[in-house]
């Protein structure tokens, strides 16, 4: 009987844990297509998509958010391959003197509050000219995603088996060549997972986007905020939404991308 | 193996990038909280003035991260340990499953989805009505400081909970068993054996999580609409709204300072552990 009792138990238990994540997110979800909620109803009293052709129509606001954070999204993806790729190679193959502390550099940002820092990174662009510019906001995120990106691509060329570059070398290919058809092919899946990572990050970049971007560019995060903060929850919804649904993605398939052999080198 | 030249030619334009988008904010965050620009010159005017305002919210950002962290560790430990020692396989599979959903959410999408569920009227009270738990005059809203350590805990632990779980899974299962042999209880064994084990990944998430939550702008400003509010809304209030560098960046400090103090404890504390060892 105890055992009965104690499975009962841990049920209960999950059961409320289910509640208290996904209860929120199932609110989120139901504002996103409500078009009438009246308190005190306690749900919505009508659904429908008219908000959902607001979000989409082709000249809104919205729209331009949603381009907005994609195209800012893919640029600094590519700003921070372009810089983390050479790093992660010098950090996982190359002879680095003081290589720890080069690594620890990279943390840095994340030991620091990045309020106090993007403020002051707003106000250096104000006088160069960057803030409100998509490069402005670009090189915040990179900056954002760094520690990620290098560090993912520094453990995924640590972790390509040297032998087949040897064995390759061996057999007269030139040390570009051995790069191009050996090391870069195998570290690929990590480095796919260091993009996404980065494209994530820009995508849900907020902090940096208000100080920078403002009021010239707008993201798909601070639109959710404005529109949040002025009390049009389905716009705001809808955006958590599509907000959502990358980082869930992500989330259930991180685990493809990086291998554990990547992984056990990360921060190494 | 690459060259030694080669390799800092090939890492020398990451650092160039980090110099100038991170440390030379930095310095001059940490310069301009000195700089009294009405006044014209050096002092620190911009930190009396900032305790005058804000000390409240300098203690109020304190409490609230400090007890959601608590939170997160009490939380986590309790997941990473089922997931460790939990006998129904069936369970552990459903709890893994589960905790990890918020890992991506953004702060601001977990700051709106709060902001609905946890609103006078939003399904949370809805349902505790529905269930005949609380009368529609008993209902409050969440939307002040508890909402911002709820949103908090909700958006980091399953954070915590990754790092925390991979410790745990790397263990010795040996000395676990040998426990269980014993006939130790689990609970014992969690707190005995396997929690002192993985402090140091604790220690790094729970700081890593301290950093970020005093660093995050949305969830105050959209869960906590009073005073007293948290550091990062007050910056942004004194650049926005009076283009004063000084006093948001002396608040900028005392957030350094506040942050700066949790890793030198637990630098501190690793030396002793080490040197103890010794």
């Amino acid at each position: 009987m105890p055992g009965l009792l104690r499975s009962t138990l841990v049920g209960l238990v999950l059961a409320l844990l289910a509640l208290a994540i996904f209860g929120p997110i199932s609110n989120m979800i139901l504002w996103a297509f409500t078009e009438q909620w009246y308190f005190p109803a306690k749900l919505p009293q009508a659904y429908g998509f008219a908000f959902w052709e607001r979000v989409f129509r082709p000249q809104g606001n919205a729209m331009v958010s949603l381009v907005n954070s994609v195209l800012i999204a893919c640029m600094t993806v590519v700003v921070s391959l372009a810089f983390a790729i050479p790093a992660g190679l010098a950090l996982g193959r190359g002879r680095l003197p003081f290589r720890v502390v080069f690594l620890l550099l990279f943390l840095l940002p994340q030991a620091f509050p990045s309020l106090a820092v993007h403020m002051n990174i707003a106000r250096i662009f104000y006088t160069i000219g960057l803030n409100g510019t998509f490069l402005g906001v670009v090189l915040v995120h990179a900056l954002q995603g760094m520690v990620f990106s290098v560090w993912i691509a520094a453990a995924a060329f640590g972790a390509v088996d040297r032998e087949l570059e040897e064995a390759a070398a061996n057999m007269g290919a030139r040390p570009l060549r051995v790069f191009f058809t050996v090391t870069l092919p195998l570290a690929l899946p990590g480095l796919m997972a260091s993009a996404i990572f980065v494209f994530l990050i820009s995508l849900d970049e907020f902090t940096g986007t208000y100080f920078v971007g403002v009021p010239d560019i707008t993201t798909m995060p601070l639109l959710l905020f404005t529109a949040s903060m002025e009390g049009n929850y389905q716009i705001a919804s809808i955006t958590a939404l599509l907000l959502l649904v990358p980082s869930v993605a992500f989330m259930l398939v991180i685990e493809r991308f990086l291998k554990s052999d990547v992984l056990a080198k990360v921060g190494h | 193996m690459i060259s030694r030249r080669t390799s800092l030619l090939l890492i020398a334009p990451a650092l160039v990038l980090m110099a100038v988008l991170f440390l030379t904010p930095l310095g001059y965050s940490l310069i301009w909280a000195f700089r009294e620009e009405e006044a014209g010159r050096w002092g620190i005017g911009n930190f009396t003035k900032a305790w005058a305002f804000y000390s409240a919210d300098i203690l109020f950002s304190l409490v609230i991260v400090t007890l959601s962290a608590a939170l997160i560790g009490a939380l986590s430990i309790a997941i990473a340990g089922y997931l460790t020692l939990g006998r129904s396989p069936r369970a552990v599979a459903v709890l893994r499953w589960l905790y990890r959903w918020p890992l991506f959410i953004p702060f601001v999408v977990a700051a709106q989805v709060m902001r609905t569920f946890l609103a006078k009227n939003g399904m949370m009270n809805n349902a505790l009505v529905e269930m005949g738990l609380l009368t529609p005059f008993q209902t409050a809203s969440y939307l002040d400081w508890r909402g911002i350590v709820i949103t908090f805990v909700w958006k980091q632990t399953p954070f915590v909970t990754l790092l925390l779980a991979g410790a745990m899974a790397s263990l010795d299962r040996s000395m676990i068993e040998s426990a269980q042999n014993l006939g130790a209880k689990r609970l014992r064994i969690l707190f005995g054996i396997v929690v002192p084990q993985v402090a140091q990944t604790l220690m790094v998430g729970l700081i890593l999580s301290y950093v970020m939550m005093m660093s995050v702008l949305s969830v105050p400003m959209m869960i906590n609409a009073q005073q007293p509010t948290m550091l990062t809304v007050d910056m942004a209030w004194r650049i926005n709204a009076y283009g004063d560098y000084g006093v948001a960046n002396a608040l900028g400090f005392i957030a350094y300072l506040m942050t700066a103090c949790v890793a030198w404890g637990y630098l501190r504390k690793e030396l002793r552990d080490r040197t103890g060892e010794a």
